[in-house]
């Protein structure tokens, strides 16, 4: 049974000014798939991602999402459509609760009564394990709470497609295997792009690996193909 | 879910209600006229305390309401009911217009915008001084002052319709801040790109505060006009697009209650000063400059912050 | 001799709002060019400039010339000086954020004007201007038995007016050879691409600021100096000055100073053409409506590239 594609680019280009920082990329995800986005800094990832997202408008390039051409739809419809976005520069509403946050997040989709609202964002903040401070304003937490806050508003979206840009950068080391477990326990349901520099993390949850260099594909394969594959070591592994 | 709001906002009405008999009637006058131009500052409170779109240009919203019920009722003989709703109608697709126009610009630009706007909204008064008066304005006649019976030259009608104006607005708002739509306008105030980002369209939401706000605003100038039976071009002036702007820094922006706290504050300040002083503008400039410096909360916004968190 | 006389009259009116807007202008222009913030206390600068030079030129008993020399040295550095003033105390703890820096100038717009009002009072009082000798203008017209010359016909030109406008033109021409020139221009350039960077390389970007929004108010002080023996001296003239530098900043591009002086060429020839034929108010009106849809439809000005 060949793979239904969730997610596919044809000749996704993006040029700033004079420098082409995504170049031609053909890329394609299936449903229920938790893909890695690797690659060293500056490569494009999330340029790449920006575009999918509708933060970035392409410069060519087409973008398909469930069956539909969304290359021209502005972010919020796309949004709506089930594509949630984490920020890799944290991007949260830093005077309102976290409860607040995460609220805006779950309250957009659906139409949920005040007390379905409530009953999930704590169930949400309960499993990143925010619980305690839902009452406190967001600009109060660590970095990493910050960080993890804006993964719990991300899970608030309910997304079929999840993007996700670098999140376990800055949290703890507990808080990184806090996290692999939940994006397991999404394996399946949700479709997840995720790009990661910690590698542990990568191997640890992605079923497929793409690796991005100076703007385009550089390889795609299993996690055990892109350990083993020459190219990728030297552009990128071989540097760790 | 948060009733602490809606509690103290109803205590504030009644509050109001009891003061009519407890002063004299020289304040009862400057109280409902304060309650009138309160609702023009909780208009635009919701564009600029909530929103994040910081109008220079308002008084073309409280004249559009002031020049819809003025002129209706005195050129056209409506009556003071058909004028009332002939002047929203008309505040409703005139801030639709502007917001349209508006909405493609944003931070000083908007200010700008808005601003100069409101002046054409002016020297256009003054073009048609024949049918406005000008600056010198018109009175309006007796049937554009009863409404529903009462006469509004008496001043407890002016000081109860006032008041239950105020009162619907007020609690009007304290109902629609905590929607949907109501919370997206700050999630949009504080972080715009994100509150896209999570897909509400952030360009209708806009659209819809700059409506709500501009019929807020219009519904003040029509009441003005209705209670207290004068239209002027003094209103459309730049003077009167600082002003709100003021009431609202004054009493906190993003809280229900400030902008009647502001406007509270700031008139009888400006009515205490100017017996001492004609320039007493230069104590609202004074004030203007060391709230930005110093409270840019306001006086709600810093009670919030320091003690009351539930205030909304 | 029906139009033609009065169309000179008119553009020769024209250049001297030009020149008087330009230096304004250009003085809210480069504020906004290197801090990003717009001064709406501007026109204030104006004001007191108009009326630092009527208490100069009356109450220092000097004769006219001596007095208005004085003023053209003094005005636009005191104004300047009050100008850096406000910028340490005011702008700088804002950390110039646009929408607080216009409320806060709001404030000192009225701080300033009504400090006017208690202090100078409520009149509009005139300043003689150093010289005033008329210049009949000659006027040829092809009549019914051939060219024909009348001279004088009724109108003309004051050399005073006539020095205003050359005043501008080489005070502009020698601010734009100080901002290319000399290491301070360097300086205000290089703050003005990257803040963080300039600050990064040692530049004291605070003081470049507050020396910056200095000039800005000692050009609309300079402005004001020129055209107070033509126009009086009032509390309230800085109304006027301010939309119309606003007008043409907005038009020229916010923050370029070319642009910025063109469009005061422009603005200013087309006000003195407009009032003539048209209503002072509808004139307005279309100017206003005028830049209300550039900054819409063209926001980086009439003159500016359009990114995007
Ligand atoms: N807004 C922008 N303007 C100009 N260049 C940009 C912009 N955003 C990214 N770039 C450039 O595009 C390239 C890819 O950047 P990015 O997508 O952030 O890479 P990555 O996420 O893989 O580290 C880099 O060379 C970066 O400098
Ligand atoms: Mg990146």
């Amino acid at each position: 049974m060949a793979p239904i594609s969730h997610l596919s680019t044809k000749g996704l280009s993006k040029n700033f000014g004079g420098i082409q920082a995504i170049r031609n990329v053909d890329f394609d995800i299936s449903k229920g798939q938790i893909r890695a986005l690797i690659g060293p800094n500056g490569a494009g990832k999330s340029t790449f991602v920006g575009m999918i997202s509708g933060r970035i408008p392409p410069t060519t390039g087409e973008i398909y999402f469930a069956d539909q051409n969304i290359t021209s739809l502005p972010a919020h419809k796309r949004i709506c459509l089930g594509i949630a976005y984490t920020f890799q520069i944290t991007s949260v509403f830093s005077k309102l609760t976290v409860h607040e946050n995460v609220a805006l997040a779950v309250r957009r989709n659906r139409q949920l009564k005040p007390n379905d609202v409530l009953e999930q964002v704590s169930s949400i903040l309960d499993k990143v394990g925010l619980l305690d401070r839902a009452n406190s304003e967001v600009r109060e937490l660590s970095y990493g709470h910050q960080r993890l806050l804006e993964i719990a508003m991300g899970l608030g979206q309910e997304p079929s497609l999840f993007i996700l840009d670098e999140p376990t950068q800055g949290l703890a080391e507990s808080e990184v295997l806090e996290f692999i477990t939940i994006l397991k326990s999404m394996a399946g349901l949700t479709t997840i792009l995720l790009i990661e520099h910690n590698m542990d993390v990568v191997m640890a949850t992605a079923e497929f690996i793409t690796v991005m260099n100076f703007g385009e594909i550089l390889a795609e394969g299993t996690p055990d193909q892109i350990r083993l594959n020459e190219e990728v070591q030297l552009a990128y592994l071989g540097k760790t | 879910m948060n009733d602490k709001n809606l509690a103290l906002n109803i205590g504030v009405v009644g509050f109001l209600a009891l003061l009519f008999f407890l002063v004299s009637d020289y304040h009862d006058g400057i109280i409902a006229r304060i309650l009138i131009l309160a609702i023009f500052a909780m208009g635009y409170n919701l564009l600029f305390g909530y929103t994040g779109l910081l109008s220079l240009g308002h008084a073309m919203f409280f004249a559009t309401g002031m020049y819809g019920y003025g002129l209706s009722v005195e050129l056209w003989k409506f009556s003071a009911f058909e004028g009332l709703l002939f002047a929203l109608v008309i505040s409703f697709l005139f801030s639709m217009s502007i917001g349209v126009l508006t909405l493609r610009t944003k931070g000083v630009a908007f200010m700008i915008v808005t601003l100069m706007f409101s002046q054409v909204f002016y020297l256009v008064v003054l073009l048609f001084g024949e049918h406005t008066g000008g600056d010198e304005g018109f009175v309006i006649s007796t049937h554009g002052r009863t409404l529903f019976g009462l006469n509004f030259v008496d001043p407890t009608s002016k000081y109860f319709a006032s008041l239950f104006l105020f009162a619907v607005v007020l609690l009007g708002l304290t109902l629609f801040v905590r929607t949907r739509t109501g919370k997206c306008l700050v999630a949009i105030r504080e972080n715009e790109e994100r509150a896209k980002m999570l897909g509400y369209d952030v360009w209708v939401h806009k659209f819809i505060a700059i409506i709500i706000s501009g019929v807020i605003c219009g519904l003040a100038g029509a009441s003005y006009t209705l209670i207290f039976g004068y239209a002027g071009a003094a209103f459309a002036e730049v003077h009167y697009s600082i002003l709100p702007l003021l009431w609202v820094l004054l009493g906190g922006a993003g809280t229900l209650i400030g902008p009647l706290v502001g406007t509270v504050f700031a008139f009888y300040l400006i009515d205490i000063s100017s017996g001492y002083t004609s320039a007493y503008l230069l104590i609202v400039g004074l004030v203007i400059v060391l709230l930005t410096l110093f409270a840019p909360q306001g006086l709600a916004g810093e009670l919030k912050r320091r003690m009351a968190h539930w205030l909304q | 001799m029906e139009f033609g006389p009065y169309l000179i009259i008119a553009l020769f009116e024209g250049a001297l709002t030009s020149a008087v807007i330009a230096l304004t202008a250009v003085g809210l222009s480069v504020v906004f060019g290197l801090m990003r913030v717009v001064n709406v206390a501007h026109g204030e600068f104006f004001m007191l400039g108009a009326v630092f030079t009527w208490f100069i030129t009356w109450n220092l008993g000097l004769n006219p010339t001596v007095g208005f020399i004085t003023a053209l040295l003094l005005v636009p550095l005191a104004v300047g000086s009050l100008a850096t003033l406000a910028d340490r105390l005011i702008l700088n703890r804002l950390d110039y954020d646009p929408e607080r820096t216009i409320v806060a100038t709001i404030g000192l717009l009225y701080l300033i004007q009504q400090s006017t009002l208690m202090s100078y009072g409520p009149d509009a009082r005139p300043v003689e201007p150093p010289f005033n000798h008329r210049i009949a203008l000659p006027w040829i017209e092809l009549g019914e038995s051939g060219w024909q010359i009348y001279w004088p016909w009724g109108f003309g030109i004051t050399t005073y007016k006539l020095a205003v406008i050359l005043a501008a033109i080489v005070l502009l021409w020698i601010l734009l050879r100080l901002l290319a020139r000399t290491k301070y221009g360097l300086l205000i350039r290089a703050t003005q691409q990257d803040s963080e960077m300039a600050l990064a390389f040692g530049i004291p970007v605070s003081r470049v600021y507050a020396i910056v929004f200095g000039i800005g108010g000692g050009l609309a002080a300079l402005g004001a100096v020129l055209i107070v023996p033509i126009r009086q001296a009032h509390y309230l003239m800085g109304g006027e000055p301010l939309l119309l530098s606003f007008i043409v900043v907005i038009v020229g591009g916010l923050g370029s100073i070319p642009g910025t002086i063109l469009a005061a060429i422009l603005i200013g020839m087309s006000d003195g053409l407009i009032s003539v034929f048209f209503s002072p108010t509808l004139a307005k009106i279309v100017a206003t409506l005028l830049v209300v849809f550039v900054l819409i439809f063209r926001p980086n000005g009439l003159f500016g590239k359009n990114q995007q």
